[in-house]
């Protein structure tokens, strides 16, 4: 397909504004020549980018069972809420008195998501899960330095946490301690206990862990960290498996960090924007980035917290997004949400007895939301990788599992339906994912070249790295 | 059905018995007991459609959408050709994960590879990353970029946007890294100052262009200083102005970055929008975030997918050059689409009117009211003006649909866009020379 800047010709265009009717000025500091912007029509345009739509698989195309990133349905109400004018074009450093209803919006989403989690307080500020994991571990740095216990430098991890878990512990300026994890990706108590100290500032833990377990001695460890005198960050990607049934401030967790586009249905835009909300104790609010809605006796306003460590971004968060989420809280209410946690674990464990007599799975028992399959014999037997599954379900139009992740299963598939697949769904993209491993076993070469439907086959990303081209190259 | 779970009670019945379960509550076994929620009586009723439109209805009907707009500070009410929400509204867009799987992500791959090239034909750099959380994050992730085990310390104008300043120093406080202020007597940079500062161990410094006063810095000197004292230029701009004004590759800039939201995105009471970043090939591999190259499929036909992504934090974890994940794609795709529908024609004339009816409202509040410029010299579609009694004009606008400048110290920061006609600059200052007789 052609690129934008091969469309249209020199001298196409489209007339946009008005001629200026004030005295016209021009700087003195000049660029040299004019930015090489594409030349089209209107139709030019839409064609190209209707095009481009059409080569894109989104949430909305079929199933999408991308394990940890909870695609769920995203609500159309929700999109036509969040664009009503009202909020959609707000100034941002508008009066307060005159943005009464967004400040609510944002004083809402706070309280509901706080009594969803168990914590006292919460920034919206953060615009996504691994920016909340920084958000949140500047809250714990701001704690110690703040007791004068700059001794406490270590974050400790277990080795089957997401990438972005030791990224952000090293954004914080935390050294990081991998501890090994149980084969069902539990945390291993003896390895955390030798690994806590005075040096512990905290524990980061994704529970239910990414294998899909929820770790049944959840509270002996975050009473192994505090005990040590650290502080526990629950990374709440995994939220939507206990969603209205049990919260991480009645686990002992600290502080928290939620994606909107994750467990509340708010788009995910290709690769955002998102939101990521840090929820904390009391002790910890004080720290917050700032401002944090606030409800006051004339109304609402956005205060700063006393020893705030700082915005993390500018004005307050990703509001739209955030409007968005909680349009979904207020549908759902208190009566469905606990359907959301009961449901997405239901499916989870429906699909996973399917296709447990066929695929091996990582670990035995119930999953929560989400369950993770080896398929290191099948790719012994018959050469077969994950990758080559995952390619092949291309062909069917299901979005592929998340591949090779957690990193302590080899050849790992990690399928979450969530809540809103039907049976009907789980049962088609179980069947599929059982005839493409008897192809394995027949014919692995057609799975090896997969996808045989897609707009393009199997791209070379050696190529892509070792020569990068990384803009159009213009011909003149 | 209020829960968009679609499984029926007897579908729900027949799955317990495919698992071997006799009830949902068996496979949360591990949670342990004394922890399960009873009612979540914090939370509200359930909403039908219906109910939840009309109280959101009623929620966007207590904000006040003023009909002109002078404000700016970091958030641009500019023109939105209609075509930027009619595309990039398309379903598959909106739905669709991070573009993990190349073979079906192909047109969000593309759309990022063509914004990647519009970035750095505006910027005049030789890369642009896929974009980060907004123009403060972008700043303060440069910062990241430039400093090694020697040069350790950062430094920024003052003449840039607070907020920015402020973000800045909340990612150093979370790395360790010393931030030092410039001052900028006068509103611009102080280049003495500067030269002063900067040591042997100086990893870079942030210069906004224009500034948050509006005002143009002499970019290209202040480059020269940076240089001189082998630290590394990182220029914050304004993507309407880089339409005419000399852009930062030409001022010497390692990398370049900004906020995108003047590009097609609403102001959205501060969100979501969108930080570019852009930087010289010798610091591609500095940059954070997504970044799509360009290769060929097992045909031979090019196509695109997410490169150098040795660099980031699902394959390097602690060592990654940022733990960036999501980002703000479908704001890219905006900016993508707005600047296609623009072209350079439609750009600088957004940059020419914005600015000339900036310099006409300058001018106007002058003549008719005696308020000076605060600042002297070159100024793009900002500039603070005095003003005796911010909050009596202010208000005096408000009352008439009109959303003046941000209040500053000594007087008020005004902006002009292409959205405001003469009449209403007339009318603005009409309504002010009616508060200043009163």
């Amino acid at each position: 397909m052609k690129t934008i800047f091969e469309c249209g010709a020199p001298g196409r265009g489209m007339t946009m504004l008005p001629p200026c009717d004030v005295p016209e000025v021009t700087l003195s500091c000049r660029r040299a020549a004019a930015p090489r912007l594409p030349r089209v029509g209107e139709n030019d345009l839409v064609r190209h980018y209707s095009a481009l739509s059409r080569r894109v698989h989104g949430m909305n195309d079929g199933f999408y069972p991308l394990g940890s990133c909870t695609m769920k349905y995203n609500p159309k109400i929700n999109e036509e809420l969040a664009a009503l004018p009202g909020f959609r074009l707000l100034h941002p450093l508008q009066p307060q008195v005159s943005a009464q209803g967004a400040i609510e919006a944002l004083y809402r989403a706070k309280t509901e998501l706080c009594a969803l989690t168990g914590m006292d307080d919460m920034t919206l500020q953060p615009a996504a899960g691994a920016h909340g994991e920084f958000t949140g571990l500047l809250l714990i740095k701001a704690y110690h330095r703040a007791r004068g216990d700059d001794a406490r430098c270590e974050i400790v991890v277990p080795d089957s946490a997401h990438g972005t878990n030791p990224a952000s512990a090293v954004m914080a300026g935390f050294r990081v301690v991998n501890i090994p994890s149980a084969p069902d990706g539990c945390v291993d108590l003896d390895a955390l206990r030798a690994a806590v100290g005075p040096q512990t500032a905290g524990l980061m833990l994704t529970n239910p862990n990414t294998l899909g377990i929820f770790d049944k001695n959840i509270l002996e460890i975050t009473k192994i960290v505090h005990a040590a005198g650290g502080l526990c960050y629950y990374d709440g990607a995994n939220l939507n498996a206990i969603l209205g049934i049990v919260r991480p401030g009645d686990m002992g967790f600290d502080c928290v960090h939620l994606n909107l586009h994750k467990s509340f249905s708010t788009p995910h835009g290709g690769g955002g924007p998102g939101a990521g909300p840090v929820g904390c104790k009391q002790f910890l609010a004080e720290f917050l980035p700032g401002p944090i809605p606030a409800k006051t006796e004339t109304g609402f306003s956005l205060v700063k917290p006393a020893r705030s460590v700082g915005r993390v971004r500018g004005f307050y968060g990703n509001f739209l997004v955030v409007v968005r989420a909680l349009a979904y809280l207020e549908t759902l209410g208190r009566e469905h949400l606990p359907e959301v946690g009961r449901n997405a674990v239901l499916n989870a464990n429906y699909m996973m007895a399917v296709l447990k007599d066929t695929y091996e799975m990582a670990c035995g028992g119930y999953c929560m939301h989400e369950f993770v399959m080896t398929l290191e014999q099948l790719h012994k037997d018959t050469g077969v990788a994950a990758m080559d599954i995952a390619k092949g379900l291309l062909d069917a139009g299901i979005h592929p599992p998340t591949m090779y992740f957690p990193l302590i299963v080899h050849e790992a598939l990690m399928i979450e339906p969530t809540e809103t697949e039907s049976k009907q769904t789980m049962d088609e993209a179980a069947a599929e994912l059982k005839r493409l491993y008897a192809l394995a076993h027949t014919d692995p070469e057609q799975l090896h070249s997969a996808p045989h439907t897609t707009p393009v086959t199997r791209l070379d990303e050696v190529r892509a790295a070792r020569t990068p081209i990384l803009r159009y190259e213009f011909a003149e | 059905m209020g829960s968009y779970v679609p499984t029926t009670p007897a579908e729900r019945k027949q799955m317990l018995r495919a698992i071997g379960a006799s009830s949902v509550d068996d496979l949360f076994e591990n949670v342990p007991q004394g922890l399960k929620l009873g009612e979540l009586a914090a939370l509200p009723h359930e909403k039908s459609e219906l109910e939840l439109r009309q109280s959101f209805e009623a929620l966007a009907g207590k904000n006040t959408i003023y009909r002109t707009c002078l404000r700016g500070a970091g958030s641009y009410r500019h023109f939105i050709p209609a075509v930027v929400a009619s595309l990039s509204s398309r379903e598959e867009f909106v739905t669709a994960y991070t573009p993990y799987q190349a073979e079906i992500s192909q047109g969000i791959l593309q759309a990022i590879f063509e914004y990647q090239t519009m970035m750095c034909e505006l910027t005049g750099m030789d890369v642009s990353n896929a974009g980060v959380y907004d123009g403060a994050a972008a700043a303060a992730e440069s910062i990241t970029m430039c400093r090694d085990r020697r040069r350790t310390k950062a430094y920024v104008s003052a003449s840039a946007d607070p907020q920015v300043i402020e973000v800045m120093k909340t990612y150093c406080f979370g790395s360790d890294v010393e931030l030092t202020v410039i001052p900028a007597p006068g509103g611009h940079t102080d280049p003495a100052a500067l030269r002063a500062a900067l040591g042997q161990d100086a990893a870079c410094f942030y210069l906004q262009q224009p500034n948050f006063y509006g005002l143009i810095e002499d970019a290209e000197a202040l480059g020269n200083i940076v240089h001189e004292a082998g630290a590394k230029f990182v220029m914050g701009v304004n993507p309407i102005a880089l339409a005419v004004m000399k852009t930062p590759a030409e001022c010497g800039a390692d990398v370049a970055v900004g906020e995108a939201q003047p590009l097609g995105l609403d102001t959205a009471f501060g969100g979501p929008y969108l930080g570019f970043m852009t930087a010289t090939h010798a610091m591609m591999r500095h940059l954070p975030g997504r970044i799509v190259g360009q290769t060929v499929d097992t045909e031979g036909r090019t196509g695109y997918v997410l490169t150098l992504s040795a660099r980031e934090q699902h394959i390097r974890r602690e060592k990654a050059s940022s733990n960036i994940c999501s980002n703000e794609q479908l704001c890219t795709l905006r900016a993508g689409i707005y600047l296609s529908a623009m072209g350079a024609e439609g750009l600088r004339q957004a940059a020419t009117l914005s600015m000339s009816k900036a310099h006409y409202l300058a001018a106007q509040l002058e003549e008719k009211l005696g308020w000076k410029r605060l600042h002297e010299g070159e100024f793009f579609h900002e500039f603070a003006s005095e003003c005796p009694n911010p909050q009596k004009a202010l208000d005096a606008l408000a009352a008439q649909g009109i959303l003046g400048g941000l209040p500053v110290e000594g007087g008020i920061l005004w902006c002009a866009t292409e959205l405001v006609s003469k009449e209403e600059l007339d009318r603005t200052v009409s309504i002010l020379e009616e508060v200043e007789r009163a």
